[in-house]
């Protein structure tokens, strides 16, 4: 079983695109979105659009917190991110509103669990960054692999029984092989909005014997263009240039 | 001990026979086997673990596992199967014939000869498994076959993946590998030099040539940080024995900075091939100070060890910023205008990257094979004047000693000279010129034609371009302006 795994897309279609076509290429037997379908970006009833196709062909969709703003409100937002939301709300249908709000939190399969944020309290939006974080969320759950993203800076915490948790930095488009003897926590990088100063947009390939981030270039300009075509800051699409 | 029982010759594991038991230890056995799809001979190693401890037998499986699958090529066993942990655990490899490295530094001191020799088979090792992003790091006599096809390393399970998650972790208490052989940036717990390596080689060296490792057998702690504050110079003396440019390698080898040593084993292997092209320094030059030399050396250190350079960020990158470039200089007409071209396209490319070294080499033709060395008109060998045309030619690069060495071949086809120079040596990129098309070249191909062909490396054929190339012989010297 090979899955896609897409997180962070924050309504870029062109970065969400590239991906899709790559996947396409590489083949894959099912799609993980987790969450952040919308938020940010210029594109997010056209992204929503894309991700609902993919759902009607078996794709697992899952809540991210600026998907649940969008119903919810900011209360806990940045400024930015809360100015981005009420721009978004006015963009969207009630089919696309009714979408969001339907989106579970998580979603397990055998030993893997998939989540926006952390497995620990996953409706308080957890940010897992730290090897401390990912003791926490070891700790929320028995899954042997976890699989997330919110932070959009990809990272690997891998832990063998009795030992401590130990982190690594993926590197783009190499495999990093699973022993069955650790469990891991996979923060997946952004679709839409990477922030580790990779600009290219990343998707995660799971396989049963390891994971890949790929990461993918696509077409900035036109993202940046939309973004500076309405009222969201500038800064946001600036900001894909550096990936930060 | 329920292990036992269950192992034992004719158990069966997915398809692998066992056979005889050739090895066990508290960490695990290694067994002879047979498999249906195999005709090569089989070893299986089978991990045990105790109950509730020795989680670094598990860690030690898992990495091993992890990269020996990933690593191929005559300097491994070849891999052919492994075992989950959480089932039975094992790794089928290919059995390697030969003999450990071990019965050589059991026989040491062995000649200066040999020592060159081993040395060479373990670079082209390391140069091998280094290009597929492993270290070693456990690097010793008893973990090198040499077998028919060269050095062939065994035991990963302390390697390193540049690519790959370090299963060591970084929480590891005590640092790991062979006390000896160990380099000291993996005595304070940093697993990520490909230079880490190099100095084993070193240790294995200064051991085939002195009988006892650099720093003995260290069995504690502050023993073992001895290497951290003993510069190469202060091992120079026991290795007065041996030529002073094979000296002067296993010093390098030994620096206590990885960025004082060889970037590349690329770079060992070059100076093991050409040791009377080594440049001599103070780490080996033991004479022409004494004891005050050493002690100037051992104050100088902690200064060159801070120096900031700047590291490459991943193998890859290290290969590309070390190279050894090869510059195949036609100097039979004197220096004419492609040779100068050819400096010009060899100085942009040794701008391009610091670290990078340069082998000049220019081909002397002899008429037929076995004919006795050509004399010029002075009655000197013809070597000589081209070997100083060739140092002649380099000169306004201005490269450091140490950066920089000069190669006359001799042979009657240019081509197969510089191709045999170009196979026995690491060369990651050739500089040459082709001169404009002849009848005669039609014909029988152009040397730069046949080299671009045949390399393995990157070729760069540089040509004098727009007008007034013909067929002509080039100008001679005395027409050629004078760059510097």
């Amino acid at each position: 079983m090979r899955l896609a795994l897409l997180t962070d897309i924050h309504g870029n279609a062109e970065a969400l695109g590239a991906c899709l076509e790559h996947i396409a290429a590489v083949g894959v037997d099912g799609y993980v979105i987790l969450g952040d379908i919308v938020g940010y970006g210029p594109d997010p009833g056209p992204v929503i659009d894309k991700v609902m196709e993919l759902q009607s062909r078996g794709a697992v969709v899952l809540l991210g917190n600026h998907d649940e703003a969008i119903a919810d409100g900011v209360a806990g937002m940045s400024e930015l991110a809360a100015e981005a939301i009420h721009w978004t709300r006015e963009q969207l249908s009630a089919e696309h509103k009714a979408f969001l709000a339907g989106l579970p939190l998580t979603h397990q399969v055998g030993n893997a669990l998939f989540v926006h944020s952390s497995a620990r309290d996953p409706g308080d939006w957890n940010y897992v960054i730290h090897r401390l974080h990912a003791v926490d969320c070891f700790d929320a759950t028995d899954a042997r692999r976890i699989f997330c993203g919110h932070t959009h800076r990809p990272i690997l915490f891998h832990q063998l029984a009795g030992r401590p948790v130990e982190e690594f930095v993926p590197k783009p488009n190499a495999k990093v092989p699973f022993s069955r003897a650790r469990r891991y926590l996979a923060v997946i990088g952004s679709v839409g909005q990477p922030r580790d100063h990779n600009p290219n947009a990343c998707w995660a390939l799971l396989e049963p014997d390891g994971l890949t981030l790929n990461r993918i270039a696509y077409d900035i300009d036109s993202t940046a263009r939309k973004i500076a075509a309405t009222r969201l800051p500038r800064w946001l699409g600036l900001r894909l240039y550096e990936g930060r | 001990m329920s292990e036992r029982k269950i192992l034992a010759p004719g158990l069966m594991i997915d398809g692998f026979t066992l056979g005889e038991r050739i090895f066990a230890g508290g960490m695990g056995s290694v067994w002879r086997a047979t498999h249906p799809d195999h005709t090569l001979p089989i070893i299986v190693k089978i991990p045990f673990f105790a109950p509730g401890e020795n989680v670094s037998a598990i860690i030690a499986f898992e990495i091993e596992e992890m990269i020996m699958k990933r690593l191929s090529g005559p300097h491994v066993p070849k891999f052919l199967g492994s075992g989950e942990l959480a089932d039975l655990p094992y790794i089928a490899m290919e059995f390697v014939e030969g003999d450990l490295l071990s019965t050589l530094t059991d026989a040491a001191p062995i000649p200066a000869a040999e020592v060159v020799r081993v040395g060479q088979l373990l670079a082209r090792a390391l140069i091998d498994i280094h290009r597929q992003q492993v270290v070693h790091l456990d690097l010793k006599p008893g973990n090198v076959i040499l077998s028919k096809r060269g050095a062939v390393l065994i035991d990963f399970g302390l390697a390193h993946h540049d690519k790959l998650p370090d299963l060591m972790g970084e929480e590891t208490a005590l640092p790991v590998g062979s006390a000896p052989y160990m380099s000291p940036e993996q005595i304070l717990g940093d697993r990520t030099h490909l230079e880490s390596d190099i100095y084993a080689v070193g240790a294995m060296l200064y051991e085939l040539a002195t009988a006892k490792p650099p720093f003995g057998i260290p069995n504690t702690r502050s023993g073992l940080k001895q290497r951290l504050k003993t510069p190469p110079a202060m091992l120079a003396p026991a290795l007065s024995g041996v030529p002073p440019g094979l000296a002067e390698v296993i010093l390098k080898s030994l620096s206590v900075d990885p960025a004082d040593r060889y970037p590349t084993a690329d770079h060992l292997l070059f100076d093991l091939n050409h040791l009377d092209q080594v440049a001599l320094t103070d780490r080996s030059q033991r004479n022409s100070g004494g004891f005050l030399a050493r002690i100037g050396a051992l104050l100088s250190r902690p200064s060159e060890a801070r120096r900031a350079t700047p590291r490459p960020t991943s193998f890859e990158q290290r290969f590309a910023s070390a190279p050894v470039i090869m510059a195949a200089v036609d100097l039979s007409h004197g220096a004419d205008p492609l040779a100068e071209l050819v400096r010009v396209h060899v100085r942009r490319v040794l701008a391009a990257e610091p670290r990078a070294r340069l082998a000049c080499v220019t081909v002397l033709k002899t008429k037929i094979i076995g004919e006795d060395k050509p004399i010029d008109e002075a009655g000197r060998p013809a070597y000589i004047g081209r070997l100083v045309a060739l140092k002649d030619w380099a000169r306004s690069l201005h490269l450091p000693e140490e950066k920089v060495s000069y190669h006359v071949l001799e042979g009657v086809d240019a081509a197969a000279s510089l191709m045999e120079y170009a196979n026995h040596n690491p060369i990651d990129h050739i500089v040459m010129g082709a001169r404009a098309s002849s009848s005669l070249r039609r014909h029988l191909g152009s040397v730069s034609s046949r080299v671009v062909a045949e390399a393995r490396s990157t070729v760069t054929v540089v040509r004098l371009g727009g007008v007034g190339e013909t067929d002509e012989p080039p100008p001679g010297p005395e027409s050629v302006p004078d760059e510097s």
